[in-house]
């Protein structure tokens, strides 16, 4: 249950019974509307196992629908819940209130993408990058023959990509990294991790297509191992060892 | 870079608060390689004074004599000595050495990229400058 306060600054004490509340600044932006940014603040009361999009829907609900934000599965599945909380950015639905250990909780949309309203960002960037890279299995036989059956991959096959496969394109490791903060044009660690993902599949056979790609000026030279990026992965993703791994195919370390 | 993209910028880039001990190593390196390369153009200057003869020489190198001059010169040790240490920890890095395996992710889903091998190198790098600053402050103070 959330109690609301006014706009800016101010903050309205509450009389809520619950044994615990934190104060949640919702940044508020619309930018056909406003110059700069704004926060509400509410007070906002939570158990242990209040995740802040819980929080923010409770805002949602009782005091302040036109909060603007995205989310569907609840459940770090989806990738539509991505925001700075707390100046970081995480999962709404999969960042409990609890682990914060603050008393404030500040919501703010993600960096390094261009906000449509309040919460959400603007994805197309992301995924078109994600499609440069060709995220599909490249290979010449691609169209099953009648008498064949699936191309079959062994367990250890499977353990070299299965966990780039993971990425469920939330942007917070874009969001996270040092480079993208200032090259519009770099193609950025979800997309490299995902052409990872394929060169590493050993019924993938678009190795040399994909390494062409992200061999360019605002390509893969454009990574400084800052490690940001798997830092935040809620998924255990890992982009910062998928880039290596790929520069280290470029470099001639691997082949 | 236009203000729709909302990107955090140079200072989102430069700050080092947010990610652990590789983000700091990552802002150093940036900070000790431009220190380098300033320190590389000044010492070219410095050293083509040996065209004014020996008199000129002399009295450019008596800039270093200073205290302002040695902690200048301890500066240059210390970024020397992490921009070298740390620079072969990334090459081996940026070549797929010492970054994880692959494997199936479990929760609470540690990056194994970021390991205690690159936080040793990162440390150790950060060690050995300190170490290499106060030896060179000993020397050059103790004259
Ligand atoms: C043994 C000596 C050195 C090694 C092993 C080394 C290694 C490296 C490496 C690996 C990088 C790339 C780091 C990254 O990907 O972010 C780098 C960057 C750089 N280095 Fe060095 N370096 C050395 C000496 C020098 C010297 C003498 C200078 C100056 C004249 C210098 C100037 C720079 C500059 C300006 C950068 C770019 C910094 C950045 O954009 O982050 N380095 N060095
Ligand atoms: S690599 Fe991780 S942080 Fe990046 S988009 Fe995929 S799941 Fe999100
Ligand atoms: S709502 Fe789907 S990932 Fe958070």
């Amino acid at each position: 249950m959330a109690q609301v306060s006014s706009t800016v600054g101010e903050q309205v004490p509450t009389l809520l019974s619950a044994s615990k509340s934190i104060l949640l600044r919702i940044s508020k932006f619309n930018p056909e509307l406003d110059e700069s940014s704004k926060f509400m603040e509410f007070t906002v009361s939570y158990e242990k196992w209040t995740t802040v999009l819980e929080a923010i829907l409770d805002v949602k609900k009782h005091f302040d629908h036109s909060v603007a934000v995205r989310y569907s599965c609840r459940q770090a599945t989806c990738g539509s819940c991505g925001m700075l909380i707390n100046g970081k950015p995480r999962l709404a639905c999969f960042t409990k209130i609890s682990e914060l250990d603050s008393d404030v909780v500040t919501v703010e949309p993600m960096n390094n993408f261009p906000v449509i309203r309040d919460l959400t960002v603007g994805f197309e960037k992301l995924f078109d990058t994600h499609q440069k890279i060709k995220p599909y299995v490249i290979r010449d036989d691609t169209e099953l023959e009648s008498d064949q059956r699936e191309f079959l991959q062994s367990p250890k096959e499977v353990e070299q990509y299965i966990q780039f496969a993971n990425c469920i394109k939330c942007g917070l490791c874009n969001s996270a990294c040092p480079t993208m903060a200032t090259d519009s044009s770099f193609v950025g660690p979800q997309a490299l991790a995902q052409a990872y993902r394929y060169v590493a599949d050993s019924r993938d056979k678009g190795k040399d297509t994909r390494l062409n790609i992200i061999d360019e000026s605002h390509g893969i030279w454009r990574c400084h191992f800052a490690g940001s990026c798997s830092q935040v992965c809620p998924k255990g993703v890992d982009p910062a060892m998928g880039i290596q791994f790929l520069r280290g195919y470029l470099l001639g370390f691997r082949n | 870079m236009t203000k729709d993209e909302h990107r955090e910028g140079i200072k989102g880039m430069a700050n080092p608060g947010r990610y652990g001990i590789e983000r700091i190593a990552y802002l150093l390196m940036r900070l000790s390689g431009l220190g380098l390369l300033g320190y590389f153009i000044a010492h070219i200057y410095e050293t083509s004074n040996i065209l004014r003869g020996r008199m000129g020489w002399d009295d450019f190198l008596a800039m270093t004599q200073t205290t302002e001059g040695h902690i200048f010169l301890a500066l240059v040790i210390g970024m020397c000595v992490f921009h070298t240490g740390n620079g072969i920890r990334i090459m081996l890095g940026h070549g797929g050495v010492g970054v994880g395996k692959p494997a199936r992710p479990d929760y609470p889903y540690e990056p194994a990229s970021q390991n205690y091998r690159h936080k040793i190198g990162i440390y150790s790098s950060i060690v050995f400058a300190a170490v290499a600053m106060m030896y060179g402050m000993a020397v050059m103070f103790g004259e």
